[in-house]
C-alpha cells in the first residue's frame, strides 16, 4: 500500500486513507458497514454482485465500493435513499434466481443473503421467481460436499477460493448471462473431478449453494441404538473453533465444555484424536529417522523429502496433481484413521466389546475427513474404521438440537483409554504444528535432549506465511544416531494448497530440497479447516491459532513420546513404532488419480 | 481428421503457451474438428497448465465454441431484439419443420444443427441467420427453406 494519502468524505465525515484503499475499506475505518456478497477478505475483488453500491456525489452511476479505490476529494454516500433502493432491488434480483425456501436450507440462520434480505426488508416480490422455473442440479455425489445450484447467486467466491487459495480450480464459471453457472469440468459429478474435498468453498459460500454432507441423523440413530457402543473422537482444532458456533468470540478454548456436551449428547465414550496425534508423531518421527538412516548410512534410495500425511485434502491433491511424489508422503494414516483402526481393535479388546457393535464417530474441523473415512483403504479393523465424520459446525448444531446451554456447562475430562494427550498433539490443529511436534520428539530421540528452543516453542515453523522454512542443526547425538551428527535438518511448512503447489513444483524441479515437509490443505491449517465455523478470515484464524498455542502451553505434557497412554499401547498392543502390527493398522498407501 | 496434438503444436508455436493463447487454441480446434470434445479440453488443459474446469468454463462462455458435436452445417438464427421483431420466430419455425429438429438439435444424418445466437450486427437487415460462416440476411420463411434446400443438395 502506498504512503500517499488521499482525502475523501464518507457520509460527510472526512477521512484520510492510503492511496489504493477501496471505498469499502475506507468506510469500515469510519465504522460504516457496507453490505457485500461477492467480496471476501481472503480473495481478490470480483465486483459482480453489486450489493455494495454507494453514491458518489456528482457521478452519474452508483459505484461498487469493494472495487473502486478512494480518490482525492471524493464524496461518498453509503446510505442515501438512492443507494438503499438500489441495494434492495439488487437483493431482490438475486433472490429471484435463488431458491429461497430458507426453512429447508442447511444454512438457515447463517446465510449472508438471508441476512441482507432481512436488513433491506425484501418482501414485495417485485421480480418473477425464476428459481422454480429452472431445472437446477443438486450434486450429492461427493461424501463431503453438496453443491446445490438452485441456491447459487454466482458470486464466484468458491471459484476464486478454489483457484487463488487452493490452486485446484475444480470449480469454474461456465456459460454466460442467464445461463451462467458454477461448474466442474463438463459438469461431471463432484466426486469424479479434481476436488480435494477441502471445503474451503463451503467456508466462503454466502448462501447454501455449497454445504457439507451431513451425517447428524445417522449419529443420532447410533446413539439411540441400545446395542451400539458409540465412541467419539475430537480433533485438536475443534476445541478452539466450536465456541464460535455456540456464542463465543473466536479464540475461545472450550475443550472441557465440549467433552461435557458430548457426554450429555449420549456418546458412550468421549475420546481424543489428540491421542492418535501423539501416536502419529511416534510413527512418523520414526519413519523419518528410518528414511534418513537408509539414505545416509545404507545409501539406499528412499523418497526424501518426506511429507506429512495428516491432511486428507492435501493427500487427494497430491494424488491428483503430483502422483510422482506419492512415495514421499509418510505412510502414516491421519490421526483420525489411526484412531478409527484402534477403536475397533485395541479399544474393543481392552473394553471387551465386540467391534461389530462399535460405532466410531469423529468430530473434525474438516470436510475432506468425510471422504477419507470412506476410502476403501480405511478398513483395517475389518470394519469401516470411522463410521461417521461430523464437522465442528455439525457438532454445534447437535448441541443446539439437544437444548444444551453450552456456555453454562462445567468442564469434564476425556474418558480413557485413548483420551490422554500432550501439547504436541494439540498444535496439530495449526499450520506448522505437526512439524513442531515431530521435531520435539525426533530431536529428543536422537540426542536425548530437548529441542533447543525456548520453552519448546519452535517459533520458526509457526505463523501465517504461506511457505516457511527452518533448519535445525543436530548436535550431540546418542551413539546409535551418530550418523546424524552435525546434520542440518531442513524442513518446510506450507498451508493452503496454492502454497503447497508452489512448494511441490519447486521440489519437483529440484530447485528446493528438504528433509521433511509439512503441508496442510487449508489456510492456517486445521484451525481454518473446511468444517470450521463460518465466517473465516485472517483475523479469526489468528485468534484460533493463539488459542491452540495457549492450549499447548497449558498442558502438563508437551511432547508426544511422554504420553503415558502411548507407552501403554506400544507395550500392550503395538510392540514398537513401525512394527508389523503398526503397519497393519496405522499405515496406508496412496493412489494416483487423474489430474485432468 | 487432424490430430489434436498437431493442432495444439501449431497454435503454441505461433502464440506460445501463455493463457492468452487459449482462445486461438480453442478456435483452431473447433475449426478443424467442429466441436471441443472431452479429450480435446483435457489436451488443452495439459498444454496450457490450466484446470479442465477452467478451459471448459472459457469454452462454454462463447457461443461459437461448441462443446457438443454439431452437424456439418451449423445454422445460427439471431435471437436478439431487432431480429425478433423482424420475425425470427417464423424463421425458426420454418427451419424446424424443414429439418425436423428443434433448436439445439442436430439432424440424424449429422448434416445440420439448428442453434440461436446473439446479435451479429445485421439489425438493419433482420431477420438474419448464419450457416457456418455465411450470412443470410432479410430472411422470410420461404427464403430460409430454399437456402436449406440448396445446402441439402450439397
Amino acid at each position: 500500500m502506498s504512503n500517499y494519502m488521499v482525502n475523501l468524505k464518507i457520509n460527510n465525515i472526512p477521512v484520510s486513507v492510503p492511496e489504493g484503499t477501496t471505498i469499502l475499506e475506507a468506510a469500515k475505518k469510519l465504522n460504516f458497514r457496507i453490505p457485500t456478497l461477492c467480496y471476501h477478505e481472503d480473495l481478490s475483488v470480483a465486483g459482480n454482485c453489486r450489493v455494495c453500491v454507494v453514491e458518489q456525489v456528482g457521478a452519474r452511476l452508483l459505484q461498487a465500493a469493494c472495487a473502486i479505490p478512494a480518490s482525492e476529494g471524493m464524496e461518498i454516500l453509503t446510505n442515501s435513499n438512492k443507494v438503499r433502493q438500489a441495494r434492495k432491488h439488487i437483493i431482490e434480483l438475486l433472490l429471484s434466481e435463488h431458491r429461497a425456501d430458507c426453512t429447508e436450507c442447511y444454512k438457515n440462520g447463517n446465510c449472508e443473503l438471508q441476512d441482507l434480505a432481512h436488513e433491506y426488508g425484501v418482501n414485495q416480490h417485485l421480480f418473477i421467481d425464476l428459481a422454480r422455473k429452472r431445472n437446477y442440479t443438486i450434486d450429492r455425489s461427493s461424501p463431503s460436499i453438496i453443491k446445490d445450484d438452485s441456491r447459487c447467486i454466482r458470486c464466484q467466491r468458491c471459484v476464486r477460493t478454489c483457484d487463488e487459495l487452493q490452486g485446484v480450480s475444480a470449480l469454474a464459471v461456465a456459460y454466460k448471462g442467464e445461463h451462467q453457472k458454477i461448474s466442474t469440468f463438463f459438469e461431471h459429478p463432484m466426486f469424479e473431478v479434481v476436488c480435494t474435498n477441502c471445503g474451503q468453498c463451503i467456508n466462503r459460500c454466502p448462501t447454501g449453494a455449497l454445504i457439507e454432507k451431513t451425517y447428524i441423523d445417522e449419529v443420532w440413530d447410533a446413539i439411540n441404538d441400545p446395542n451400539k457402543h458409540v465412541v467419539v473422537q475430537t480433533a485438536p482444532a475443534v476445541r478452539i473453533g466450536l465456541g464460535e458456533v455456540l456464542g463465543y468470540e473466536p479464540g475461545e478454548r472450550v475443550t472441557g465444555k465440549m467433552v461435557t456436551a458430548l457426554k450429555l449428547l449420549g456418546f458412550d465414550s468421549v475420546l481424543d484424536t489428540d491421542f492418535t496425534a501423539d501416536l502419529t508423531i511416534m510413527e512418523e518421527g520414526t519413519e523419518l529417522l528410518t528414511r534418513l538412516k537408509k539414505a545416509l548410512v545404507d545409501k539406499e534410495k528412499v523418497a526424501l523429502p518426506m511429507m506429512t500425511s495428516c491432511s486428507p485434502g492435501w493427500i487427494k491433491f497430491q494424488e491428483h496433481l503430483f502422483p510422482n511424489l506419492l512415495e514421499n508422503l509418510s505412510t502414516c494414516k491421519s490421526p483420525q484413521q489411526m484412531f478409527g483402526a484402534l477403536a475397533k481393535t485395541y479399544y474393543a479388546q481392552k473394553r471387551g466389546i465386540d467391534p461389530k457393535n462399535i460405532v466410531s464417530v469423529s468430530i473434525m474441523p474438516c470436510t475432506a475427513k468425510k471422504f477419507e473415512a470412506n476410502r476403501p483403504e480405511m478398513r483395517s479393523s475389518g470394519y469401516q474404521d470411522v463410521d461417521y465424520v461430523l464437522t465442528t459446525r455439525e457438532l454445534g448444531l447437535m448441541i443446539k438440537q439437544a437444548g444444551i446451554d453450552f456456555m453454562k456447562l462445567p468442564d469434564s475430562p476425556y474418558d480413557n483409554i485413548m483420551g490422554e494427550s500432550t501439547g504436541a498433539a494439540v498444535i496439530f490443529g495449526a499450520t506448522g504444528g505437526v512439524m513442531e511436534a515431530a521435531l520435539r520428539t525426533a530431536y529428543e530421540i536422537v540426542t536425548g535432549r530437548e529441542v533447543p528452543f525456548r520453552n519448546l516453542n519452535i517459533t520458526p515453523v509457526r505463523g501465517f506465511e504461506g511457505i516457511r522454512e527452518a533448519t535445525v542443526k543436530i548436535e550431540g547425538c546418542l551413539p546409535e544416531w551418530s550418523f546424524l551428527e552435525g546434520v542440518e535438518l531442513k524442513v518446510a511448512v506450507a498451508h493452503g494448497l496454492a502454497n503447497a503447489k508452489k512448494l511441490m513444483q519447486a521440489v519437483n524441479d529440484g530447485i528446493l530440497s528438504y528433509h521433511f515437509i509439512e503441508v496442510m490443505a487449508c489456510p492456517g491449517g486445521c484451525l481454518g479447516g473446511g468444517g470450521q465455523p463460518i465466517p473465516t478470515n485472517l483475523e479469526i484464524r489468528k485468534k484460533r491459532a493463539e488459542a491452540i498455542y495457549a492450549e499447548d502451553e497449558g498442558m502438563p505434557l508437551r511432547k508426544s513420546h511422554e504420553n503415558p497412554e502411548i507407552h501403554l499401547i506400544y507395550q500392550d498392543f503395538l510392540g514398537k513404532p513401525l512394527s508389523h502390527k503398526s503397519h497393519e493398522l496405522l499405515h496406508t498407501h496412496y493412489i494416483p488419480r487423474k489430474r485432468y | 481428421m487432424t490430430d489434436i496434438q498437431e493442432i495444439l503444436e501449431k497454435v503454441t508455436s505461433k502464440y506460445g503457451k501463455q493463457r492468452s493463447a487459449l482462445m486461438p487454441a480453442l478456435q483452431a480446434i473447433v475449426k478443424e474438428k467442429n466441436y471441443l470434445s472431452d479429450e480435446d479440453i483435457v489436451a488443452v488443459a495439459k498444454t496450457f497448465d490450466l484446470s479442465t474446469a477452467e478451459v471448459y468454463g472459457t469454452a462454454t462462455f462463447y457461443t461459437f465454441l461448441d462443446t457438443v458435436p454439431r452437424g456439418k452445417y451449423v445454422i445460427r438464427v439471431c435471437k436478439t431484439i431487432s431480429c425478433h421483431m423482424a420475425g425470427k420466430d417464423e424463421i425458426i419455425e420454418a427451419l424446424q419443420k424443414t429439418l425436423k429438429i428443434k433448436v439445439g438439435e442436430t439432424t440424424v444424418d449429422k448434416k445440420f444443427s439448428l442453434l440461436t445466437a446473439n446479435c451479429m450486427g445485421w439489425c438493419h437487415k433482420g431477420p438474419v441467420m448464419l450457416i457456418n460462416d455465411e450470412v443470410y440476411p432479410e430472411l422470410t420463411p420461404q427464403k430460409a427453406i430454399e437456402i436449406i434446400q440448396s445446402y441439402q443438395q450439397k
